[in-house]
């Protein structure tokens, strides 16, 4: 479990990122933290692993507070990928798997061989572990970095808009896959995005970020957006436009959902109670 | 032609006192730019000061150095270790900017994900900064390599036996083919270590010479967005 309490941050030149900001993030879980640029929630993520220290309040790691800790022992504890995925460019994709392994001491056969199996893990070929980064496409090297946040077999893996830079098709991919490694793995995940679809795909807790790191929503993708609880929420997650407001129109004796644009979005099946709607396309 | 089959022993002798003098103050430069370079690169207040002392270094001429620094360090007037510092001095001079650049070089993003797992400071520098800045470093090399290779032959003026002692001598007994074997000479020794120092690049820098990233990939990449 992670805690922050009161926790703000106001950098050097007087900009304050984040403003006594309080949020429980529950052990294996996946909470997203989602807000537009200037929401603080990259330096919210970067806290966590002290890449970042707070001018003020607390963070704390199943109970331990982590100013008490060493920055280096503490970020070699916890996993970390992000955008661009951040490999080293001059070791090759096993390598680069056993980094942290390294670190911390694992002997060079253990950590090489652990790195064999993680690729595994992550869906790589193991063809691919003598590459270098520059070899791979991007969808490929993101899922290198995934496998090296993975490699130390951490409890908390932070994940700083990982898939950010990868083209639709291969987000969509990626997405499904730490989905899929999420059931398996069971990791407390912090994923930072801007991107409102990802956040609720993606993460059990969602949290909806305002200027400054303030709170506008917690809650379950469902609750969010079957309750806003304000008009920046409800625009932030577009829940007053386009493809999440669906109404249903009878056709032919069936009951067709349909969106805001007038597009068709599905069929409504089966009982119609509330609460058992399923929609398929 | 005939001056150089004569003479083989000596060129030979003169090439092995030339790559004793030459090849420590490469090295030498390397060692001392490392930390000066780091330090430039580290902080902004320190960056301008050692640049310029080290590039002004550059422009102190040799002759005089070559008086004043057996005075400053102790050494004889014709001992060959004046050379060597002088030597050195000049490759510091040069190599001092090029492991700032070459350190300058290494991509933010690289490093911020290196301490965000768990690099130290220390580690971060051996493992991550300094070979990426591998291939800054080996082109400031190479250039400090010819150059000391080239500027070594003015120890035969101050009694420190190079290949430059093939033009001296050659000069005051008029033997042509001498003065001609001594340019020729030093010319192939300074090829002759940047073609090692090349060599030495390639099996220290492997993926510098991978090739590059599906180049269609990269086109289809979407441009980054940066959020702080």
């Amino acid at each position: 479990m992670i805690e922050f309490r009161s926790v703000s941050k106001q950098f050097p030149d007087g900009t304050l990122a984040v403003d006594d900001f309080s949020l429980t993030l529950p052990s294996h879980r996946t909470t997203v933290l989602v807000g537009s640029s200037g929401s603080g929630k990259t330096t919210l993520l970067r806290m966590i692993n002290r890449m970042v220290d707070p001018t003020a309040g607390s963070i704390e790691i199943d109970g331990v507070d982590i100013a008490s800790l060493e920055p280096v022992k503490l970020r070699r504890s916890i996993g970390y990928v992000m955008q661009n995925s951040g490999l080293l460019p001059h070791r090759k994709v096993v390598d680069n798997v056993a980094t942290v392994p390294l670190l911390r001491g694992v002997p060079r056969k253990k950590a090489r061989a652990d790195a064999l199996a993680m690729l595994d893990t992550v869906g790589l070929d193991r063809a691919l572990a003598d590459r270098y980064p520059s070899q791979l496409s991007g969808g490929q090297q993101q899922r290198v970095g995934v496998a090296r946040g993975l490699a130390v077999n951490p409890n908390i893996l932070l994940m700083d808009e990982p898939f950010g830079a990868v083209d639709p098709i291969v987000r969509a991919e990626l997405q499904q896959e730490l989905i899929r490694l999420q059931t398996e793995l069971g990791k407390t995940v912090v994923f930072v995005t801007h991107d409102v679809d990802e956040a609720f795909l993606l993460g059990d807790q969602v949290v909806i970020l305002q200027e400054g790191g303030r709170i506008a929503q917690i809650g379950s993708p469902a609750d969010i957006l079957a309750h806003p609880a304000n008009d920046f929420v409800a625009s932030f997650i577009g829940a007053d436009r386009g493809k999440r407001v669906l109404h249903v129109e009878r056709h032919d004796g069936r009951d067709v959902l349909v969106d805001s644009d007038g597009r068709l979005a599905g069929v409504l099946v089966g009982d119609s109670a509330p609460g058992q709607v399923g929609v398929s396309r | 032609m005939t001056w150089v089959w004569a003479n083989l022993d000596l060129i030979w002798d003169r090439t092995l006192d030339h790559l004793i003098l030459s090849v420590p103050p490469i090295i030498l430069s390397f060692v001392i730019a490392l930390p000066l370079g780091w330090l430039a690169n580290r902080f902004r207040f320190s960056r301008g000061a050692i640049l310029t002392a080290s590039g002004l270094l550059y422009a102190i001429p040799s002759f005089p150095m070559f008086i004043v620094l057996p005075a400053l360090v102790g050494t004889t007037l014709r001992s060959p270790l004046n050379l060597v510092i002088a030597l050195t001095i000049y490759g510091v001079a040069l190599m001092v900017r090029v492991v700032a650049d070459g350190l300058a070089s290494v991509d933010a993003d690289v490093q911020r994900s290196a301490v965000a797992i768990g690099f130290s400071a220390w580690t971060n520098f051996w493992q991550v900064e300094l070979p990426l800045s591998g291939p800054v470093l080996l082109a400031g090399l190479r250039v400090v390599a010819v150059s000391t290779v080239s500027l070594a032959t003015v120890g035969a003026v101050i009694g420190a036996q190079s290949l430059g002692s093939l033009f001296t001598d050659g000069f005051q007994r008029g033997i042509q083919a001498e003065i001609i074997t001594g340019i020729v000479a030093t010319v192939l020794l300074a090829l002759l270590l940047d073609g090692a120092l090349v060599a030495a690049g390639r099996l220290a820098l492997p993926w510098t010479r991978v090739r590059k990233a599906v180049k269609a990939d990269a086109r289809l990449r979407l441009p980054v967005e940066v959020t702080p």
